[in-house]
């Protein structure tokens, strides 16, 4: 290796560029910017305002910070499902206004006062929620007219009893206390406002509820699809946004013991600015009460500093108003670009030196070369099965594949003709086993582990492992579970072959060619999920011995089979058993003479080699490239490999014309044929096997001679 | 067009609007004392023709299924900086020239948050109205009211002067309604304007310069916004900037939607403005004679909005396949 490939592997193999891509992908990155927003805020203001942070000046900010953060968590909950509130000013006025009126008019005490509050703000946000969530009317005019409404009849009532609130007689001190008053330094408003904000967000991310609203907010007909009473849904989240300008007001009328013709005035558009500058999307689907805080935060010290800075009539509204335009210009374009920006960072390729293999090439005399004798296979299901990514038979001859379509069909013997849809799954299935019981065992793409009686049942057996603790990436979900086998003792082996990319996207991952692929144990006895090995170049077939002490692992892009120690003296090493294959390895299945069968997807190709060692190259193919023009693994010739115990090649096989078996990722013999199975493929082959034992079957030879 | 719907005419909004116009005419007519002279009902058409002249400018970019809440905004901001240049020496004509400039210049603003940075209508002209407002009289306006020059003779004549009997701001009224019609109905960008409210991918896909033509819609309804505060100012003598915050944006819509041009767009013309003008004025002026104090008249009017919009929303049902996800 000269000095500049040495560099190049430390530059790329030890900075960790994936991570950009992974925190990128995370949704939480969303409030990066909102956060960074308040903190720029926090700073200008600190820096111009002497006594800014002073504990008088950040009390008075609290006090008025619980009531407008109980407003914008409201709007944020309707902004959440998919709506917008505009009347949340004209609540706010309403309920301060109800609020004053039972306590100086009724002489009531402050617990009927809140429930007065809590009350009229809930039968306006219920109105608004009608309209919108059941009349199905367009939420924004909606709101901006019951706002006018709700505004006028304020006017109408607080000039009818103006006079007679401001002239009352009563005085009602646990009600002043309740504005005045501090708990522990903080004001009685903000403990409430952060009591509201902790049920808030429980609400919104533990409960369903708050699933709900999300779901209805991010796509209305799928909602609607699933079952979810869309128009209560939306109803609700007016109630709730009714409810809290309610509570609001209360405060504000416990704080000030009045309301005057401008109260809750143009709350409105601060609120909805606070809302959309913490990050949540109009339109629904995406936000959060976090998001809700931060905002209100933001907003509430820029139009206070303003203020306190001397600023004239108008600055303020201009500096809501522009904050207000940005924000969601700012939103828009990175809700549209987002994914953009995503694959352009996350692909992060390793520099990876292949060494030299030995030659397939047809006639070359080595062990690996490819002959023809797959061409000659005979179809099964011509044209009508779609990926059979692999193959398994019973004990009465019946063929079972999974198919593209999420379905495990079976082909009845002996002439696999007829066929059923034995079972439905949902996802794509691939490696496929069979247990002690006959019941099938499946690698279910991006599901995970299911079991099919055969019955044709599905139950799940295993969709996560435990959770890597330095992991960006969510690696306790199963992305790419890709072949399994069975111990003696009933514990199921499984391979997950990337963390970082779906398995439709299994190029990307060859392109990038970092170690991520997984080996997992399932024991059925316990229920528990277990990851066993990590850092495999996209971990593929396995395969339990004949004696059942070991297990073959094909790890792909690294083109090497490695054996698992599960019992006897070796027990938990690891060692290689074939390495620098010239084909990529996929699933692997023993034979009836006690070696094995590995399916090639694949061939090494030199240029391929030669990109591994450049990941600069790789990562400007990928970025500047469409992906029809991107190098990556050859898989228009695949093969069939026999290998013994100690990774001696006996046999190698191919279809050189490409035009039955072009790409092969399973193999499996049974009575003396081999079935071939294709992810690609438009048909299952088989081939009869000269020589082999016409009565030995798989299932047979490894549960039958055990006890 | 099937051969039911024919036979069996639909009650239009437009219809119903009118017929309601029409008995609340007549009602006024018998139970209220001169209601039905000459000075009165010029009255009535006085007191919307402002109103009318903004409801042709929204009434323009709602068909284009967009909405301006911005329109107050900018009638106020134009028409103060034009007087205001005015009381700092400038000629009547450059004062006009710079107010339309800037009218133009803030439409296109609007335009470009809603074609180009893909912000919908409503929190693009609802945050640029405040800022525009705000921006404006924080900066660069020294009082809530300006009053019209007294040196601004062409103008002070105007408010005075007669064409067969009727004042300015109705021929001002009449003559939006007609160019708008006309534009509607005869341009190129008329006609399109109607497609790309009726289906906006459609005619997005079939080679129509939408985004332009959202620009020039918001260009359109900002020049008509200053037209409208300009004719304002010649009546009443000066601009008050503090119509901002008055419900006058909400009676723009009110006639828009009561005239049965639907929010969802592609539907109505002006004759729809005219009648819900119409309708607008005739309730304004039997209100007033009848003394309702102004804040029972906001109520009434907000209730037959909110009645309004309900029915649009009957009559024009929101179309799931042709609206987009987060439309609200």
């Amino acid at each position: 290796m000269t000095l500049a490939e040495r560099l190049t592997r430390l530059r790329y193999n030890r900075v960790p560029d994936h991570l950009l891509g992974e925190i990128l992908a995370k949704n939480w990155t969303d409030n990066l910017v909102p956060f960074a927003f308040l903190i720029v805020v926090v700073a200008t203001f600190g820096t111009l305002l002497p006594g800014f942070f002073s504990t008088a000046s950040v009390i008075d900010t609290t006090r008025q910070l619980g009531e407008f953060l109980i407003v914008v968590i409201g709007l944020t909950v309707v902004i959440i499902g998919g709506g917008i509130d505009l009347s949340v000013g004209s609540i706010f006025a309403l309920s301060a206004f109800s609020t004053l009126m039972t306590i100086y008019v009724g002489g009531a005490s402050p617990g009927v006062a809140l429930a007065a509050a809590l009350g009229s703000g809930a039968l306006f946000g219920a109105f608004n929620g009608f309209l919108v969530g059941y009349l199905r009317l367009r939420a924004f005019l909606t709101t901006l007219v019951t706002l006018i409404i709700g505004r006028s009849l304020y006017d109408i009532l607080i000039t009818t009893w103006g006079t007679r609130l401001q002239s009352s007689p009563i005085f009602n001190d646990s009600f002043d206390a309740i504005g005045m008053n501090s708990v522990a330094g903080l004001p009685i408003s903000a403990w409430i406002a952060v009591a509201f904000t902790i049920l808030a967000h429980l609400m919104m991310s533990r409960s369903r509820m708050g699933w709900h609203f999300t779901a209805v907010g991010g796509a209305r007909r799928s909602a609607y699809n699933v079952g979810i009473d869309v128009r209560r849904a939306v109803f609700l989240t007016y109630v709730i946004s009714g409810v809290s300008s309610g509570l609001a007001g209360y405060l504000f009328a416990a704080r000030l013991s009045g309301v005057g013709p401008g109260t809750g005035w143009g709350l409105e558009l601060s609120a909805l600015t606070a809302a959309v500058v913490g990050g949540n999307s109009l339109g629904g689907g995406r936000g959060s009460i976090p998001k809700g805080l931060m905002g209100a935060l933001a907003v509430l010290l820029t139009t206070n500093g303003l203020i306190r800075m001397g600023a004239g009539t108008g600055t303020s509204q201009m500096v809501v108003g522009l904050m207000l335009a940005a924000a969601i210009i700012l939103d828009v374009r990175w809700l549209k670009n987002r994914h953009k920006v995503l694959s352009e960072v996350y692909v992060a390729p390793l520099h990876h030196a292949m060494q030299p293999a030995v030659s397939a090439q047809p006639g070359s005399g080595t062990s690996y070369a490819l002959n023809d004798a797959l061409a000659s296979a005979e179809p099964i299901a011509l044209g009508t099965v779609e990926g059979p990514e692999d193959v398994i038979l019973d004990a009465d001859d019946n063929l079972y594949a999974g198919t593209r379509h999420g379905e495990i069909v079976r082909w009845f013997a002996p002439d696999y003709t007829r066929s059923e849809v034995f079972s439905h799954i949902g996802g794509f299935p691939l490696g496929l086993a069979m247990d002690r019981a006959g019941q099938i065992v499946t690698c279910v793409g991006a599901m995970g582990l299911y079991g099919v009686s055969k019955a044709g049942e599905v139950t799940e057996l295993a969709t996560e492992t435990r959770r890597s603790l330095l992991s960006v990436v969510d690696d306790a979900r199963l992305r790419d579970p890709n072949d399994c086998d069975i111990g003696p003792d009933g514990r199921i082996w499984f391979t997950d072959s990337t963390t970082r990319y779906d398995a439709h996207d299994w190029a990307l991952d060859s392109i990038e060619s970092r170690p991520t692929g997984r080996l997992l144990v399932h024991d059925p006895k316990t229920g528990k999920t277990r990851t066993v090995l990590k850092k495999l170049r996209y971990a593929n077939g396995v395969c339990l011995s004949h004696d059942g002490q070991s297990l073959l692992i094909a790890e792909s892009w690294a083109c090497t089979v490695h054996r698992y120690w599960i019992a006897g003296p070796k027990e938990g090493q690891l060692e290689t058993v074939i390495r620098d294959m010239p084909g990529y390895p996929d699933n692997i299945n023993r034979a009836s003479d006690g070696t094995y069968w590995m399916a090639w997807l694949g061939m090494r190709t030199p240029s391929f080699d030669l990109a591994l060692r450049h990941p600069a190259m790789r990562r400007r193919m990928t970025r500047n490239l469409p992906q029809d023009e991107w190098l990556f693994p050859n898989i228009n010739t695949g093969g069939v490999v026999k290998f013994d115990d100690t990774g001696r090649i006996i046999a190698t096989m191919g279809d050189l014309g490409g035009a039955a078996h072009p790409m092969v990722t399973s193999i499996r013999e049974h009575k003396g044929w081999l079935y071939i199975g294709g992810i690609l493929n438009n048909r299952i082959g088989r081939i009869r096997l000269p020589g082999a034992d016409p009565d030995w079957t798989s299932w047979e030879s490894y549960w039958g001679a055990r006890p | 067009m099937t051969t039911t719907q024919r036979l069996r005419p639909r009650a239009t909004q437009e219809g119903i609007v009118l017929l309601m116009a029409l008995l609340l005419f007549a009602g006024f007519t018998v139970t209220l004392d001169g209601f039905l002279s000459a000075a009165n009902l010029l009255n009535i058409v006085r007191s919307v023709s402002v109103l009318g002249v903004l409801a042709a400018g929204m009434a323009i970019v709602v068909i284009g299924r967009g909405i301006d809440l911005s329109m107050i905004s900018i009638m106020v901001v134009t028409v103060a900086i034009q007087l205001q240049v005015m009381h700092g020496g400038w000629s009547t004509g450059a004062a006009m020239a710079l107010a339309v400039a800037i009218a133009l210049g803030l439409g296109a603003m609007n335009g470009y948050m809603v074609a180009y940075a893909g912000v919908s209508a409503l929190f693009a002209t609802l945050a640029s109205g405040a800022f525009i407002f705000g921006f404006v009289r924080s900066q660069i306006l020294r009082q809530d009211s300006i009053t019209l020059p007294d040196d601004a003779t062409t103008l002070l004549a105007l408010g005075s002067a007669r064409v067969l009997g009727l004042p300015l701001d109705v021929l001002a009224f009449a003559f939006v309604v007609v160019l708008g019609w006309a534009a509607l109905r005869w341009t190129r960008q008329g006609r399109f304007l109607y497609l790309m409210g009726d289906n906006f991918q459609a005619a997005r896909t079939t080679g129509i310069p939408v985004r332009p033509l959202i620009v020039v819609s918001f260009m359109a309804s900002a020049v008509l916004a200053w037209a409208a505060g300009l004719t304002s100012a010649i009546s009443l003598q000066s601009v008050n900037t503090r119509i901002v915050n008055s419900t006058l944006l909400y009676d723009v819509i009110l006639v828009v939607v009561i005239g049965g041009i639907g929010l969802s767009g592609g539907k109505g013309g002006m004759r729809n403005v005219v009648v819900g003008a119409f309708l607008i004025g005739v309730l304004l002026n039997g209100m007033t004679i009848l003394n309702l104090p102004n804040i029972h008249q906001n109520l009434i009017r907000s209730v037959i909005l909110l009645a309004a919009i309900i029915l649009d929303g009957q009559l024009n049902p929101r179309d799931e396949q042709t609206s987009q996800q987060g439309d609200i």
